[in-house]
């Protein structure tokens, strides 16, 4: 159910795109207005998001460690997964970002023999690294065409685009020579959307906000794909539309360019205008996760905790004492004030 | 009554999931999943100690159809709710980036051992998150289920107390998260709004409130424990010939050890007791115990940052006042993620206290010199190190010894390889369960975070599949007949499991192996073990 509706969802922005910029002709407005918009929203929701994090203090370092500490020189220390210090955590984070990390550990529940085995009855873990795999071949992808997109926004192009392109196209496949990254990230989607489908586990736990930006996604890469392919858009048009776009020009005229474009476009601007809003912001909340984020340094460092209660004390040695004295003494145990010393301070 | 579910009917889970969306399967209180709420006169007391922590005092029981919430249950959460996303930015990040990729889902051994989805600490988080959408944010508001939100209902409180409950805050699902998502801090967050519409449970506030006033979690008042450290003394003295000293509550002594007092209580804690005490005494080492704070473990972990504060400075209190150089903290788990974590913050800076040296080696503790405080594993691993031990090995030749990382001294704080060096140092036999059961990727024994109460036997077991059949394959297959571990939780909870998934193998402290190998000078031929077994060869 979930994923129909995001489906459908996604179907209606095509649609929407179509009419608007097509039978209706409101190609300023989908060309320019709208991604401004979108931009914009994007901007400040992504500020006010990270802010609004930040608002919130770490109290305390919550680092989980992956390995052996920084003890005795002579044990060896895990730097990169147990990080000491700023450099370390660094990597640590580094490595997290670029390479997924911590989702190369994971490993799945396997269960075998039947409940009539008792005791015997296995339960066995085995190394699991679809997830990583997708997700790699999905962020990666993804990067590579967001920075290949850049070609269309900056006059002369930059050599390493340039360079960029002709890693991506060095197969030759098909005229014009298909760009790998734009297969991979559609391959890449796929892959994590059958995964959904497919594990019945992942499925249960699966909202619409899950399907949702994964057939938004599918759309920008699909309606890219068929106007490079396909429809075969004057590229020169829509270079000179997005030049516009971000001179912030309005005067620029959009003709000639296809249908397809503004659909293409439109989706591409629902995508960063839901962004902030989504669990797409696990972009930017990657580095504000305060259990990968701190060095494992909380006891050789004092660290201040901004809201810390001094009103919240121990229950003290002396009212303690007052309760148990005699018996201590009975016991032999050193007390602070002998019986009579006490019985002084009470009259008083 | 008696739980007596034997291994193959609770075997009789799959991991099937429901048809139905999960927000609209109603939460299940079968006898064994739940613990017992706080007795009235436990949060009275508390609330006399804490100024009004704990309110809306009242007799209820989880599988009453009406809880007896307050009138106005519904603002105190939300407030509750929103103050917390104020003062943790953990919170805050972890309500909002989750992608619900299912990394963590088979990471959880109640989920392993159970199948039950909510037990994926994904699914146990958006219990949570599921509201804070509703309530906090605007997609939220306005988009309702498709967005991920519903309302905040008399229903989503039963499930809360439910499944939070049955989260022993163990972290393992947070190691695998790509954005370190962890489950625990959500875990602690729910459990402190539930404290706030009365709804808690006994077997962690009962701890608390004893530690409060005793000292100690198990209540027993100064002279009880000095009692019953004079008897070990005898038991040692029995079997070593050595009378060991046992200074408490003396001043103007170098170290002040503190160790979780389940072990002077019940077996097989108290032989490891017995260890530290004879260690300490053969190395002549200038310390003293203390009856004021004779708790390492800290039940305010699992009940709200003002109760884990209250208690912790109990540490540094005590420490000032007999007016020790540092502190060693002995084998417990959830001790060491609050000495770790969050101890100096609470209730430092440690500015009266002086970074650890020991005395028998010179070695320096930097990696402790905020705190002052060191574990004993690496205290006694440097000793080990430095040759300042003589240890007969021989003497645990009938132990195949295996290491059960204890959570939270593993994933909040990485001490992995200081217990291995110095079980290596004291027994000839050791061998490691598969790797993906042990150190950072350890099970938890399914009884942290003050669930190792008798009620909740049968999730107990289920959450102890993971370590019961790690130690089930070593035992078959290199004949382990011995579980060592550092946490005073574990040998408590380790034996029922350990009868349970793999009957035959024993459960022991580190520092009681140290003791059963330790070479003391003056001792007379031992002919038995701490457990007042007979040594090998001496049968
Ligand atoms: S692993 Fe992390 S991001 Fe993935 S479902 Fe679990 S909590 Fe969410
Ligand atoms: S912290 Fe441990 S018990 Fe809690 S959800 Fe995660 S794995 Fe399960």
């Amino acid at each position: 159910m979930n994923a129909l509706y995001s489906l459908f969802a996604v179907f209606a922005l095509v649609v929407i795109a179509l009419v608007g910029a097509g039978a209706a002709g409101m190609e300023q407005l989908f060309g320019l207005y709208i991604p401004w918009l979108a931009i914009a929203v994007f901007l400040l929701g992504f500020v006010a998001k990270v802010i609004g994090w930040a608002k919130s203090p770490v109290p305390f370092r919550i680092p989980t460690t992956g390995g052996q500490m920084k003890s005795h020189d002579w044990i060896r220390h895990d730097k990169y997964d147990n990080p000491a210090t700023a450099g370390q955590t660094f990597v640590r984070m580094a490595l997290e970002v670029l390479l997924f990390r911590s989702l190369f550990r994971n490993i799945a529940v396997q269960r075998f023999g039947s409940a009539a085995d008792g005791v015997d009855v296995k339960v066995r873990y085995a190394s699991a690294k679809w997830l990583w795999l997708f997700a790699l071949i999905f962020h990666y992808s993804f990067l590579v065409v967001f920075i290949r997109h850049w070609r269309l926004f900056l006059d002369p192009v930059p050599s390493f685009i340039v360079a960029l392109e002709a890693v991506e196209t060095f197969l030759q496949i098909g005229v014009p020579t298909l760009y790998m990254s734009g297969a991979a990230l559609v391959l890449g989607a796929t892959l994590l959307l059958l995964r959904r489908f497919l594990v019945p586990q992942v499925r249960y736990i699966s909202q619409a906000a899950d399907y949702f930006p994964l057939f938004l996604i599918l759309g920008v890469a699909l309606s890219g794909i068929v106007m490079r392919y396909w429809a075969k858009t004057d590229i020169m048009a829509v270079k000179e539309v997005t030049m516009a776009l971000f001179s912030l020009n309005p005067a620029v005229h959009i003709e000639g360019v296809g249908a397809i474009f503004f659909v293409h476009v439109f989706l591409v601007s629902c995508l960063i205008a839901y962004l902030p809003f989504s669990k797409l912001m696990h972009m930017g909340g990657v580095f504000l996760s305060p259990t990968r984020n701190l060095p494992n340094d909380s006891r050789a460092r004092y660290h201040r905790n901004p809201w810390n209660d001094p009103n919240v004390k121990a229950h003290s040695y002396t009212a303690y004492e007052d309760e148990f004295r005699e018996k201590m003494i009975e016991a032999g145990l050193p007390v602070e004030k002998t019986l009579e010393e006490a019985a002084k301070t009470e009259a008083q | 009554m008696a739980w007596n579910v034997k291994p193959e009917e609770l075997l009789q889970y799959d991991y099937k999931v429901p048809q139905k969306n999960w927000m609209d399967v109603p939460p299940e209180f079968k006898p064994g999943t739940w613990c017992y709420p706080a007795k009235a006169e436990i949060l009275e007391y508390l609330n006399k100690a804490t100024k009004g922590d704990f309110p809306h005092i009242r007799e209820w029981v989880p599988t009453d159809a009406d809880w007896k919430l307050p009138e106005d249950w519904r603002e105190r959460i939300k407030k509750g709710f929103r103050e917390r996303l104020d003062k943790y930015r953990s919170f805050k990040v972890f309500m909002d980036v989750c992608v619900r990729c299912g990394a963590c889902a088979d990471k959880c051994h109640f989920y392993i051992g159970g199948g039950d989805p909510k037990n994926m600490p994904v699914l146990r988080a958006e219990l949570l998150r599921s509201i804070y959408r509703g309530e906090f944010t605007l997609a939220g508001k306005i988009l309702g289920r498709l967005a991920g939100a519903r309302k905040l209902e008399e229903d989503v409180i039963k499930e809360w107390f439910l499944y939070f409950y049955q989260c022993t805050e163990c972290r393992r699902c947070s190691l695998f998260c790509p954005y370190g998502i962890d489950t625990a801090e959500i875990t602690m967050m729910a459990r402190e709004l539930l404290h706030l519409v009365g709804c808690n449970i006994n077997w962690i506030l009962e701890p608390a409130s004893n530690s409060n006033r005793t000292g100690n979690h198990m209540g027993i008042q100064p002279h009880a424990y000095y009692g019953m450290m004079e008897f070990m003394c005898d038991d040692i003295e029995e079997i070593t010939g050595v009378k060991v000293n046992c200074p408490v509550n003396e001043k103007g002594h170098e170290v002040l050890f503190i160790t979780p007092s389940g072990d002077i209580f019940a077996d097989p804690g108290t032989y490891t007791y017995m260890g530290y005490l004879m260690l300490f005494h053969e190395i002549g080492l200038d310390y003293t115990w203390s009856t004021y704070a004779s708790e390492g473990g800290n039940f305010g972990l699992f009940t709200s940052d003002r109760m884990m504060k209250k208690l912790n400075a109990k540490m540094y209190a005590e420490a000032k006042r007999l007016g020790v150089k540092y502190i060693i903290g002995g084998e417990c788990g959830h001790m060491w993620r609050v000495l770790n974590q969050y101890m100096d913050t609470m209730n430092g800076p440690a500015d009266f206290l002086e970074t650890p040296v020991s005395p028998i080696t010179g070695t320096r503790f930097d990696n402790a010199a905020g705190t002052s405080m060191i574990h004993i594993t690496e205290f006694t691993s440097d000793l080990m190190k430095h040759g300042k031990l003589k240890l007969d090995p021989s003497r645990n030749d009938d132990k195949i010894v295996t290491f059960h990382d204890s959570c939270n001294p593993a994933r909040a704080m990485g001490l992995l390889d200081e217990p291995r060096y110095v079980i290596q140092n004291v027994c000839n036999n050791f061998v490691e369960m598969p790797e993906d059961t042990i150190r950072e990727k350890t099970f938890c024994c399914s009884g942290g975070s003050g669930l190792n109460t008798d009620e909740f036997m049968e999730m107990r077991m289920r959450g102890g599949i993971g370590r019961g059949n790690a130690l089930r394959h070593v035992q078959q297959k290199n004949g382990v007949n011995t579980l060592a571990t550092i946490c005073a939780i574990d040998r408590a909870t380790l034996p029922p499991l350990a009868r349970y998934w793999a009957p035959g193998v024993e459960v022991y402290g580190v520092h009681e192996l140290v003791a059963n190998a330790l070479v003391m000078t003056g001792e007379k031929p031992r002919e038995v073990d701490l457990r007042q077994e007979p040594l090998p060869g001496m049968e």
